[in-house]
């Protein structure tokens, strides 16, 4: 299992996409909600949470079809799925990969791009925080959905249908934190609830994904 | 005999047969009954006046908004646990009856909010989750139509409903934390006395009816559809063998 | 004609939409059932009685 983590994480990073091209795409979409709701701090700080967040799952989305796809393609997969090791146990392992090459980057990052976006003071440990705790449960989600559309040509567009509304309760109780961070409160609800989505879709949904990944294959 | 009997697709072919009309013909009464009364025969509110009368559509079809992708959770689990055909095919069949059922939910609460709460939209927790389940629809007739094999998409799309059932309902309470909404209490409890008067309760129990038994009727004619699909699918197929 | 009062175009709009639909989703699966029904029927008259 450690052995195919480093080799998901080694290719990832030999694609050059990997921790780069999130990042970048978080950058851009940072830099261009000043551009759209215009310059004035008071109103970027009132909807900095929101759109850390959203920028934070969109970002996360943008690198989901290659989590199974490759593997799928040059038959890696059916070598996955007949190895020792349960087919959950690859889901949670790519899932790790995913979230260790977009999802922690992410967490570490956001702090310079609430700058950027003038995050009141006290929101940025309840940023971090939350991040640290939601983006595990974008990438298990991501990686059922990836699971769901590994066999089809064009599996990109309907893998953002399917998965997005999944990303709902996890977006409400992310943006919920850092807003009430943002504004002094007290965000341990928020993040525990949030917590809990993570910890239940980790526990759930590689079984969910394990069995549509043997569906695909068959 | 027992229920199973019925996922044979040839009887259930031959008892929906017999079957429909009896549901159609009542679905098609109720339903022209209810509206008629509702539209016609009701006061109007004190204070919502003849806005009121959207409650007849607008109860009934949120209701089987709900209700479709329950059944649709229900016929999912049956085709993954006992591999019936005819029920991952009603499954099937239901979506898009569902789907048009919240579209009716969302429009006319649409037109109803305009008057009353002086917005056609609001962020309102049950708004918010009604178009939440109007994606869940959406993903699911999406992932049916894209995957080739009948029985992996029946497989793939009844996990997803699965799952999809589980985070619709994360969905709901998130969304209730995330905000206190605009929206009345529920209209449908057994106190009802408290809540509505028996003047729109009557006609709106007509056209909940009326309501059940349309999406009643179009399931089953649906489903009759898809299991003719499948064997004409399944002789075309051994046509070109031939 | 019932007295809709102020509220007229809204309560209108929202029954005419709600039949539209109503109407819409019976039409299509109506339409469907028939083109099934008719393709079927083609295929099974061309390929003979064939056992299930």
């Amino acid at each position: 299992m450690i052995a195919l983590l480093a080799r998901d994480l080694r290719l990832a990073v030999r694609a050059g996409g990997g921790f780069g091209l999130g990042l970048a795409f978080f950058l851009i979409v940072t830099a261009l909600v000043p551009f759209g709701v215009g310059p004035e701090g008071g109103t970027l700080a009132r909807i900095a949470p929101g759109i850390l967040w959203v920028g934070a799952l969109l970002a996360c989305l943008l690198s989901l079809d290659r989590i199974f796809a490759l593997d799928f393609e040059d038959g890696s997969l059916d070598l996955l799925a007949t190895a020792p090791i349960p087919l959950e146990a690859v889901v949670a392992v790519k899932s790790l990969a995913h979230w260790l090459t977009t999802g922690l980057p992410l967490v570490l990052a956001a702090p310079v791009f609430g700058l950027l976006l003038n995050l009141p003071g006290p929101g940025y440990g309840a940023l971090v925080a939350s991040l640290a705790v939601g983006t595990p449960a974008l990438s298990v989600i991501g990686a059922f959905g990836a699971a769901l559309t590994v066999g089809l040509k064009r599996g990109g567009l309907l893998l953002s249908l399917l998965v997005l509304p999944l990303y709902v309760p996890t977006l409400i109780f992310g943006a919920e934190a850092v807003r009430r961070g943002a504004g002094g409160l007290d965000f341990a609800t928020p993040l525990m609830l949030l917590a809990a989505i993570t910890a239940g879709a980790l526990a759930g949904l590689p079984f969910a994904a394990a069995a549509a990944i043997r569906v695909n294959l068959r | 005999m027992s229920i199973w009997d019925y996922a044979n697709p040839k009887k259930f072919m031959q008892t929906t047969d017999r079957l429909l009309p009896f549901v159609a013909v009542p679905a098609g009464l109720m339903l022209a009954a209810g509206l008629l009364w509702g539209f016609f025969l009701t006061p109007d509110d004190y204070r919502q006046g003849a806005t009121v009368k959207l409650l007849y559509i607008h109860v009934p079809s949120a209701m089987m908004a709900i209700n479709a992708w329950g059944m649709m959770l229900v016929a999912s689990l049956v085709w993954l646990i006992r591999r019936h055909h005819v029920s991952a095919l009603a499954a099937k069949a239901a979506a898009p009856v569902g789907l048009v059922m919240t579209l009716i939910a969302l429009v006319t609460g649409a037109i109803w909010g305009q008057p009353m709460w002086g917005t056609w939209w609001a962020w309102d927790p049950r708004l918010t989750s009604f178009l939440i389940l109007f994606l869940f629809y959406l993903g699911y007739i999406a992932l049916w139509e894209a995957v080739e094999n009948p029985d992996t998409a029946a497989d793939l799309t009844s996990v997803l409903c699965l799952v999809g059932s589980v985070f619709a309902l994360l969905s709901r309470y998130a969304v209730n934390f995330w905000n206190q909404g605009l929206h009345q209490g529920a209209s449908l409890s057994l106190d009802r006395e408290q809540n509505m008067a028996d003047v729109f309760w009557y006609p709106l129990l007509v056209c909940l009816a009326g309501f059940v038994l349309l999406f009643l009727t179009l399931v089953l004619l649906r489903t009759r559809t898809e299991i003719r699909l499948r064997r004409l699918k399944a002789l075309e197929a051994r046509e070109r063998m031939a | 004609m019932p007295e809709l009062g102020k509220y007229a175009v809204e309560v209108l709009s929202a029954y005419g939409v709600t039949l539209l639909l109503l109407a819409g989703i019976v039409a299509l699966s109506l339409r469907r059932d028939a083109r099934v029904r008719r393709l079927l029927a083609d295929q099974e008259r061309r390929m003979g009685r064939v056992h299930e």
